[in-house]
């Protein structure tokens, strides 16, 4: 097991712990929703990548091939692409009502108006 | 439902549809009582390569559960909603209800990994969006962070079962469960037991991963916090259940592992702290909020003794605490649609001018406490009992102990509402609307009838127990 055999595993991860630390390290609403984009397509990546052959081809049964790459996973990915994309509208949606309440998308300007409430 | 665009019609509908839903969840579960395991290929493709439903006592029971509350708080919602959510986004409202509702029901019934994770980001995307549809503009930041965290957790359990799948090649739970031993050494197993635990524990607000539940149930209009603290953490504890003892449990990933004392003392810290905390809230959705927290801390601590009187509690505990919180907060609703707000400073001597509410939220509150006649004492006794079986006494007195902290938080509501003056705002109330108390009632007198009739809530309990100790197949 060498790093340069599995870098699609270490591009992952970079991009998973990335996207996690900008969620938590970031007080606007709006870089937190983009972490989170990155976090979740790090796993994307984690499903397809491995979905792959070197040399596989096209899983559509044929003579001239014998190593065919797995569609399940892009199939999924496609799906949870489309589960990321609706929360990151639902979520965008909610800072632009956020910001038409609070007149800001900056969490330590959002918080404290309403303690004293 | 968004193509009607009126209140009313997309009302009827949803009503219709939870009802036909709570038939259908009662023919199913009477079913498979018997054993009988029920599977739907989707599509005609067999398993498993194809999506299957699988039903057996587990998911039935906990789909009757589902629905039931559903068709409970659907009926209550028409009065509630009419106040708390502006007139042009009622039909959203119901079309976001229904949707959460097939969310959930999916969640219970699906036999697939991946479908599993579709079906819990579609309940949780329309349950952001119906915290988000509070009045109060706090509601909002509550709908974000439990959008964050919510999502966080789904994609640590789509990492989980995506190592799975690498490792076994298949989605199907049962399948899965079928070909983890044979990898059962390699340490992706561990990661992947770890992922989802997280990502699930997220979901279903185990302590101290619980900070988005406080808010998003005390700011959400008053139907949906019944219906989310009713049904959405009770989905995400079977979802656990589901990995631990059908997945996992066959593949010897347990031995030699410190998880139940993790559990344990998760469990005990949740039941503690939270009950704790909530003594002190001022507003008194937020102190059940925090309750509801302490109340998955017994959940938690019956699955994770791991016999079949511990998980008989812990799934009879499901069923009784979503009965409880529902009746509940839809008491509360009631309070906050008369007079606006729940805050103790406010509803000074509310015992008498609504006295019907009051004396619910008080009755209520005994089952919380787990007073004997009430469901709540049926499940405290089986966690007891549990405890004592592993003999561990220590555990009896703990649970016993923390329900003396819920005694403190229900008598601080009895006395502000009983013991205090009315103001002249709190003496002007009338009592809440029929449509909203006779649902929320009927809650109520369910606490007591499945305290007293035990037949259906521990028989199906019981049996589901055993058949998930029995691992798959």
């Amino acid at each position: 097991m060498t790093l340069a055999n599995h870098y699609s595993y270490w591009v992952i991860i970079f991009l998973a712990i990335a996207g996690l630390y900008i969620v938590i390290a970031r007080g606007n609403l709006v870089k937190k929703l983009v972490g989170l984009s990155i976090f979740q397509t790090s796993v994307y990546l984690l499903y397809v990548a491995p979905g792959k052959l070197i040399g596989g081809t096209a899983p559509i049964v044929s003579p001239q091939f014998q190593v065919y790459s797995n569609p399940l996973p892009h199939v999924l990915i496609l799906t949870a692409i489309v589960v990321g994309v609706a929360t990151l509208a639902l979520g965008l949606a909610l800072v632009v009502r956020l910001e038409e309440a609070y007149g800001s998308i900056e969490e330590d300007e959002i918080l404290p108006q309403d303690r004293d409430a | 439902m968004v193509v009607l665009r009126s209140g009313a019609a997309a009302w009827t509908l949803a009503v219709a549809a939870s009802w036909t839903a709570l038939a259908i969840a009662a023919g199913l579960f009477l079913e498979v009582a018997g054993g009988n395991v029920v599977s739907y290929w989707i599509g005609s493709w067999p398993p498993p390569w194809g999506i299957e439903y699988r039903i057996d006592i587990v998911n039935a029971f906990l789909a009757l559960l589902v629905s039931f509350i559903a068709a409970v708080v659907i009926v209550y919602c028409r009065e509630s909603v009419r106040a708390e959510v502006p007139r042009e986004r009622h039909y959203l409202f119901y079309a976001m209800y229904a949707l959460c509702l097939s969310g959930l029901l999916g969640i219970a019934v699906t036999g697939d990994a991946f479908n599993l994770f579709v079906f819990l980001e579609i309940s949780s995307l329309s349950s952001y969006v119906l915290i988000a549809l509070g009045r109060d503009r706090r509601a909002l930041m509550a709908a974000y962070q439990y959008l964050i965290l919510g999502t966080i957790g789904a994609t640590f359990y789509v990492i989980g079962v995506g190592l799975l799948y690498l490792l076994t090649g298949t989605l199907n739970l049962a399948d899965m469960a079928a070909r983890l031993p044979a990898v059962s050494d390699h340490r992706s197993v561990l990661a992947a037991l770890a992922f989802i635990t997280v990502g699930i524990s997220l979901k279903l607000a185990l302590f101290p991963l619980h900070l988005w539940l406080p808010n998003a149930y005390a700011y959400a209009p008053s139907a949906v916090t019944a219906f989310l603290a009713a049904t959405a953490t009770k989905v995400s504890v079977y979802v656990l259940l589901r990995f631990y003892f059908t997945v996992f449990s066959g593949s010897g990933i347990f031995d030699d592992r410190p998880l139940a004392p993790i559990w344990i003392t998760l469990s005990l810290a949740a039941m503690f702290i939270a009950s704790a905390i909530a003594i002190f809230q001022n507003n008194v959705k937020r102190l059940f909020a925090y309750s509801s927290v302490a109340q998955i801390g017994y959940i938690t601590l019956g699955v994770s003794f791991g016999s079949v009187y511990g998980l008989t509690a812990g799934i009879v505990h499901l069923f009784n605490h979503a009965v409880t919180k529902g009746a509940l907060f839809m008491l509360l609703g009631g309070i906050a649609l008369r007079l606006g707000t729940v805050r103790f400073d406010a509803i000074g001597g509310i015992g008498r001018a609504m006295p019907f509410t009051s004396f619910g939220i008080v009755l209520a509150g005994l089952s919380l406490i787990g007073v004997p006649a009430t469901v709540g004492f049926v499940s405290k006794w089986y966690l007891v009992l549990a405890a004592l079986e592993r003999g561990d006494a220590w555990l009896a007195f703990a649970v016993v102990g923390s329900s003396l902290l819920a005694v403190v938080y229900v008598w601080r509501f009895v006395e502000v509402a009983y013991f205090r003056e009315p103001t002249t705002e709190v003496a002007r109330l009338r009592e809440a609307p029929l449509s909203m108390l006779v649902p929320a009632w009927l809650m109520v007198l369910a606490c007591f009838y499945f305290g007293l009739d035990t037949g259906v809530t521990l028989g199906g309990a019981g049996a589901a127990a055993e058949s998930l100790l029995r691992g798959p197949r």
